[in-house]
């Protein structure tokens, strides 16, 4: 699986997901749940907006400089006896990481929860190699035991799934005999999971922020399974957006505390763990060999850009959290393994307009998002400017789009057509309003009113009300 | 090594717009710093509320005592967990607060199984960790707000004794409690700044673990320990 997890088109997904309705529940208590559970931890800390403000300010400056502290990062992390690899795409990226796995002749593969991976379908790669690899992460877990279901959220990957259907895929694949009870179905997860972590030849783990003036690389996580990955093979690769860092553990403090609030309503999750370089001499535990891989993968090209802001983000999914088309179509509808307002907004950028120019349009453009992100990314701004773009320089509107805006061209050019038009309208319309509202409009008003309400056009025209209004009547 | 530095970078200040810079150190001039006014000024004691309140919303077990009391409190600790075996870092803290004949003569005697972190055994102390029933080890830095212990690895103080056994004990002496992630931020940053090597892993711990990937549900302890319980001494 890469970043595309479909062929289906956006609007098929659409129709078929909405019929989903145990992930529209799922997908509509869990935003609830998150959305509450972050403004409660906002509101504790008092100066939320202030703490934005920073996190913003430290994301911008970093980007602004990620020349340098790229430069100082792997510096350091050579110091402390890693290796690193640059990679300008997901294919140098495999490629590094196949050849290391293959040096070690390493046949079993632990991992932790990593967005980055999914982006360059690392797991397909070993596998094609012959290699075992193993998802640790439960959410990750499950979804890889039931055919490689994608993952529907960046945080909570199975949100989609019910406990009833995960027990069935325990029951398929781990023989697994007891109810669907989660407490049950984790401690099978974590019995089977554990013999696995003490076997693995290789652990692969993503990062949440690397430390520019330590070489250090932090994983935040709640379940364990990032330290078991990252204390019990020998040898351990990291792989990560080339974004992700902070000059020192000061902004390491600020983001985290933005992120695990953001993200789960948490003041700190139950690990996150600062890595410097494989295991040090008398070590016993930890690995003896460690692998940073920075990836680019389009990444670079949206530098310098009025796209740039979108490298700001943490991955803490409050805006799909707040969404109110997500949570009508969920995830997989965008097709995408990041998706929501920020992956609306990235993945035509990572994977290009011809793939996924229709996700900029699910949305409302109502901003929440934006008023969610820790790191105050535009994203309603951007989703605009993602428009603008495939109009305007791409030229590859909606069809409907294109087609009404041609027709209203028509109609607004012409004073008597409009005039005639605008008088026309309110009778014309009758057939299909209801209460003010028309649902199932005619020709180019179809495509619209298949997903929303259209107002019905009023009865009065604005010309005609003011004219009857300037001779002194009592105009509604 | 680093494979492909180079040319990656110089693209990457290409798309920015200008030549590449790795030697000119970026000035940080932050407008805002919201952390340095978190639970600034608390007295020891305010800290320590602070962090009571917090382990009722993390699932932990809070203990205060005093350092006279600490050994009968661990005993009865562990014996409410379920015993042996135990896993331990070697810290010189154990004794120093009086813990060295619970650990080398009352519990050995009761054949409470108990393994020291000794890292000349190498790989056998993982085995050890993996089959012990609780692991212990003191709190390096303690963050009252979020309720999180820190700590530091090093050849004595392995990372799967907090992480392996199916429960972990802390033990916080009082001093090491600090306002929040802050605190422990500046002191790792000062100590790299003035060029010691940090440990391989620090570890910041919350709690036990846990996950809510089914349906949203928490469920308390998946990978790493199911339950856990700090101790908070008074020093001595």
């Amino acid at each position: 699986m890469a970043m595309k997890i479909g062929e289906g088109k956006f609007k098929d997904n659409v129709n078929e997901n909405m019929q989903d309705t145990f992930m529209r529940g799922a997908v509509a208590g869990a935003q609830e749940r998150l959305r509450t559970r972050r403004l409660d931890a906002a509101e504790e800390l008092g100066n939320w907006e202030e703490w934005r403000s920073h996190g913003e300010e430290i994301r911008k400056h970093v980007l602004d400089n990620l020349d340098y502290y790229l430069h100082e990062l792997t510096e350091n992390v050579q110091k402390r006896g890693g290796h690193v690899f640059f990679a300008e795409t997901a294919e140098d990226a495999n490629a590094y990481v196949r050849e290391v796995v293959n040096s070690k002749n390493g046949k079993k593969i632990v991992k932790a929860k990593s967005m980055v991976t999914e982006e360059i379908g690392l797991n397909q790669i070993l596998e094609e190699e012959g290699c075992e690899v193993i998802e640790t992460d439960l959410g990750e877990y499950i979804l890889q035991l039931d055919e490689h279901d994608p993952p529907s959220h960046i945080v909570t990957p199975a949100l989609h799934k019910n406990k009833e259907q995960i027990r069935d895929v325990f029951a398929k694949k781990l023989d697994y005999k007891l109810t669907s009870k989660p407490e049950e179905l984790a401690l099978h997860a974590r019995e089977k999971l554990r013999q696995e972590f003490l076997t693995a030849d290789i652990g692969i783990t993503g990062c949440n922020f690397a430390v520019a003036e330590s070489g250090s690389i932090s994983l935040v996580t709640n379940e364990g399974n990032a330290r078991l990955v990252s204390a019990l093979p020998k040898t351990q690769i990291t792989v990560m957006g080339m974004e992700r860092i902070v000059p020192t553990f000061e902004e390491l403090d600020v983001l985290v505390s933005l992120l695990t609030r953001s993200a789960v309503g948490q003041k700190l999750t139950s690990y996150i763990t600062a890595l410097s370089g494989p295991r040090q001499e008398g070590d016993a535990d930890g690995p003896e060999e460690f692998h940073l891989v920075i990836v680019d993968n389009g990444r670079s090209k949206i530098l310098g850009t009025e796209f740039q802001s979108v490298l700001q983000c943490i991955r803490c999914a409050a805006c799909i959290n707040v969404c109110p088309v997500y949570r009508h179509i969920g995830g997989h509808s965008y097709n995408s393994i990041y998706p929501g307002p920020i992956g609306a907004v990235l993945t035509p950028l990572l994977g290009g307009y011809d793939d996924f120019k229709d996700l900029p349009y699910a949305s409302t453009l109502c901003a929440a998002c934006t008023d969610a992100c820790p790191v105050k990314i535009p994203l309603h701004e951007l989703l605009h400017k993602h428009r603008q773009v495939i109009v305007e320089k791409e030229g590859r509107a909606p069809i409907s789009e294109k087609l009404a805006m041609k027709a209203f061209g028509l109609g607004a050019a012409s004073n008597p057509i409009y005039g005639a038009g605008s008088k026309m309208a309110s009778a014309m319309m009758k057939p299909f309003t209801k209460n003010d509202r028309i649902s199932n409009g005619p020709g180019p008003l179809k495509a619209w009113t298949e997903i929303r309400e259209f107002p019905a056009p009023n009865k009065e025209r604005f010309r005609d009300w003011f004219k009857d209004h300037e001779k002194g009547g009592s105009g509604q | 090594m680093i494979h492909h530095r180079d040319s990656f970078l110089t693209n990457v200040a290409a798309q920015l717009g200008r030549s590449r810079n790795t030697s000119v150190k970026p000035e940080r001039n932050w407008k805002f710093r919201p952390q340095d006014k978190t639970l600034s000024g608390k007295t020891p004691d305010e800290l320590m509320t602070v962090l009571r309140d917090q382990c009722r919303l993390i699932h932990t077990e809070l203990i205060e005592t005093t350092s006279d009391k600490l050994e009968t409190v661990l005993e009865s600790t562990v014996n409410l967990y379920g015993g042996g075996p135990i896993s331990l870092w070697r810290d010189p803290r154990f004794d120093e607060f009086g813990l060295g004949e619970l650990i080398r003569e009352t519990w050995p005697a009761r054949s409470v199984e108990v393994n020291e972190w000794d890292s000349f055994r190498g790989k056998a102390n993982i085995a050890e960790a993996e089959r012990a029933n609780i692991g212990i080890t003191f709190s390096d830095m303690t963050l009252a707000e979020s309720g999180t212990v820190v700590l530091f690895s090093s050849s004595d103080k392995g990372r799967s004794v907090s992480l392996l056994p199916h429960k972990y004990i802390a033990i916080i002496p009082k001093s090491t409690i600090v306002p929040r992630m802050t605190q422990a931020a500046q002191e790792i940053s000062r100590r790299v700044q003035s060029g010691e090597t940090i440990p391989s892993c620090i570890n910041f711990i919350t709690g036990p673990s846990n996950s809510a990937d089914i349906e949203m549900n928490l469920v308390v302890g998946v990978h790493g320990p199911v339950k856990a319980a700090y101790i908070v001494v008074e020093d001595r």
